[in-house]
């Protein structure tokens, strides 16, 4: 028997999922008219890996996550008017400005933040699962990766010091299907990433992740035996961007057909789909939520998009080196 | 006061400082049983055992991106790698991670790592064990650089390395057996201070690393010719004690500088620039400045061509008469 989310978390975590999709789309929106500036990188698509695996987990646990870490970030709980201001180098912003998008850190949620050289991370975030094992804290580590960045040396040599030193580090593979505009069937050498955790003596699997329920169940299982077990995990998540690479992507690397097979299977039209059939929701109820979420990110953006707030060099210049009276 | 070598005075220094805080932690390859390939590390495992020795394996990138997430964490790592060289491996973690996770994360983050590894020639280990990179890691902001000479020097630098809240980068030259005094009790040396090895009004000779002991001798020698030297050791060259160096070439007006790092885009360049970027140091100049650094080659393995690649203490006579010679 499968298992299934009750009313109430069915309605939290459809939320949380319809939250980020619409996050996204926001920032998709105000980049594409040129009110941010830089860089972004979207999971429009990806949003029952990281609504799945944030809600599972222990909130006293951590994660690491990619320069595509919007999602992640929110399901772990960050302050939405933070992340906004970060996007706009606002100094009211999760890391004041200074890291943008790619580089959403925010330590009061446990979330140690994004590299944004894929796979470096993963070593940082086996290194925190060595301190934790060291302080005696039975908290584990969600270390995320793609499929472009699976192929990393960094990561092999980071499994295998999780392996030998039983580390609590949940290696968790975002497989989208695309590195940037490589896809996987080139650049990978196993069907599935999970294989290689036999290498590594890591027990591993492979699941929908575009199933939110099996995502869930899944890691907290996998949490479950970690605590126990005292070993680390792979997790390879199957899952689909629907957005490019980047802002500046032209899709030239797969087809209109491919992205509308894909889109049979959207994460949160499926979820839509099996909470209004059991009955738990209307698609009223999910209109009102659609609306309520959009309001609120269309009020905090226009508020850090006319009211601009940031450091001066100087200050800025006081966050490369320690200083006594610099909060940590 | 007690006299010890080079290597001891390292190890005294971790040792006082692991005994002092069980977060300070070392890491890296062979540093157990085996004392670490220049037997720096001996003895620490009996002491302090696996919770605070951890040895590692053959995975320069994956344990130094361990290191800085462990310390992230709180741990204070001390990471060996076994020859500076494999800095090209470790770079990543250390200029990409290191250097900036305070700062992007808005001071949020903090990583209070050691990095250890000794540099330079003379042991018969051809070009890629042999190098002197410290210019690796002199243009990232964020990162603190240090090559002490003397075993007073390394212990109190180490320890100093040890307690700061920063990234360093310790170098070592692998003269490891060099004796010399240093004082009892606690000796901690303030980061950032050059100091004057030898009191001189003639000429200033600049340096750090082995090339001090190349340095001194040939002071020695100049003392035949009445030519009086004061030699600068840097000790720390990010951050860089201008102050020592401007006045000490106010009162001389003549400068060499030396070390082993091939000459073009070498560190000395670094210190001319400032020399004669200040105004009132400029204006006292008798001469130009010289600056001898390692041939622009690979180290070659044949004993008598290694020998010759390194500053010769006849170069640096030579060098310091020529602006004796020039008729200013």
């Amino acid at each position: 028997m499968a298992f299934t989310f009750d009313k109430e978390e069915g309605i939290k975590t459809l939320n949380l999922m319809m939250r980020s999709r619409i996050f996204e789309q926001k920032i998709e929106e105000l980049f594409s008219v040129h009110k941010m500036h830089g860089t972004t990188h979207l999971a429009i698509g990806q949003e029952a890996v990281h609504a799945g695996i944030a809600l599972a987990i222990d909130e006293k646990d951590w994660i690491v996550t990619t320069h595509r870490c919007h999602g992640h970030t929110l399901a772990k709980g960050a302050s939405i008017e933070k992340m906004i201001a970060e996007f706009f180098g606002d100094k009211r912003g999760l890391s004041k400005g200074l890291g943008g998008s790619m580089h959403l850190i925010d330590m009061e949620h446990h979330n140690a933040g994004s590299s944004a050289v894929v796979a470096s991370g993963v070593a940082i975030a086996t290194g925190m699962a060595l301190q934790l094992k060291r302080i005696g804290s039975d908290n584990i580590v969600v270390a995320f990766f793609g499929d472009g960045a699976s192929n990393r040396g960094v990561i092999h040599e980071a499994m295998n010091m999780a392996s030998i030193w039983n580390l609590p580090v949940l290696f968790l593979c975002e497989h989208n299907m695309y590195g940037m505009s490589s896809s996987a069937d080139k650049m990978v050498s196993v069907s599935s990433i999970a294989e290689r955790g036999s290498s590594y003596s890591i027990l591993s699997e492979s699941i929908d992740g575009n199933d939110v329920e099996l995502v869930f169940d899944k890691v907290k299982s996998i949490c479950a035996y970690m605590k126990t077990e005292h070993r680390p995990y792979l997790l390879e998540t199957k899952t689909y961007r629907f957005s490019g690479h980047s802002k500046s992507d032209k899709f030239l690397y797969r087809t209109r057909e491919e992205e509308k097979q894909w889109m049979k299977k959207d994460p949160i039209t499926q979820f839509s789909n099996i909470l209004i059939s059991k009955g738990f929701i209307s698609e009223q109820e999910i209109k009102a939520i659609e609306k309520a979420e959009k309001e609120h990110i269309d009020t905090v953006s226009e508020i850090y998009l006319h009211d601009h707030q940031e450091l001066t060099l100087e200050e800025a210049m006081e966050y490369v080196y320690y200083k006594e009276e610099a909060v940590l | 006061m007690k006299t010890i070598t080079y290597r001891e005075a390292i190890r005294e220094a971790m040792t006082e400082e692991m005994a002092r805080d069980e977060h300070v932690v070392l890491i890296g390859e062979d540093v157990g049983c085996y004392g670490g390939c220049f037997t720096v590390t001996s003895g620490l495992i009996d002491r302090f055992g696996e919770r605070q020795v951890i040895e590692t394996p053959v995975s320069e990138e994956g344990l130094v991106g361990v290191a800085v997430g462990a310390a992230i964490m709180g741990m204070r790592p001390i990471v060996e790698i076994m020859y500076g060289d494999f800095s090209t491996l470790a770079s990543d973690p250390l200029i990409n991670h290191a250097a900036k996770t305070r700062f992007m994360s808005g001071g949020t983050q903090s990583v209070p790592l050691v990095y250890r590894t000794p540099m330079g020639s003379g042991t018969g280990a051809a070009a890629q064990h042999t190098q002197s990179l410290e210019t690796l890691f002199t243009n990232i902001p964020g990162l603190i650089v240090l090559y002490p000479a003397t075993p007073r020097d390394a212990k109190g630098l180490m320890k100093s390395a040890i307690r700061n809240n920063d990234p360093v980068i310790f170098l070592e030259h692998k003269n490891y057996g060099v004796q010399g005094p240093i004082p009892d009790g606690e000796h901690l040396i303030e980061i950032g201070k050059a100091d004057i090895k030898r009191k001189g009004e003639d000429v200033t000779i600049i340096t750090y690393g082995k090339t001090l002991f190349s340095v001194l001798s040939a002071a020695q020698t100049l003392e035949d010719d009445e030519i009086s030297a004061e030699i600068i050791d840097l000790r720390s060259l990010r951050p860089l004690d201008t102050q020592t160096i401007f006045t000490s070439v106010q009162k001389t007006g003549k400068v060499v500088i030396v070390h082993e790092a091939p000459l073009f885009g070498g560190f000395s360049g670094e210190i001319a620039a400032a020399i004669v970027g200040d105004r009132e140091t400029f204006a006292s100049l008798k001469a130009p400045i010289q600056r001898i650094g390692g041939k622009e080659m690979p180290t070659p393995f044949n004993k008598y061509l290694e020998s010759q690649i390194v500053p010769q203490v006849s170069d640096i006579v030579e060098s310091v008469l020529s602006l004796f010679t020039l008729g200013v």
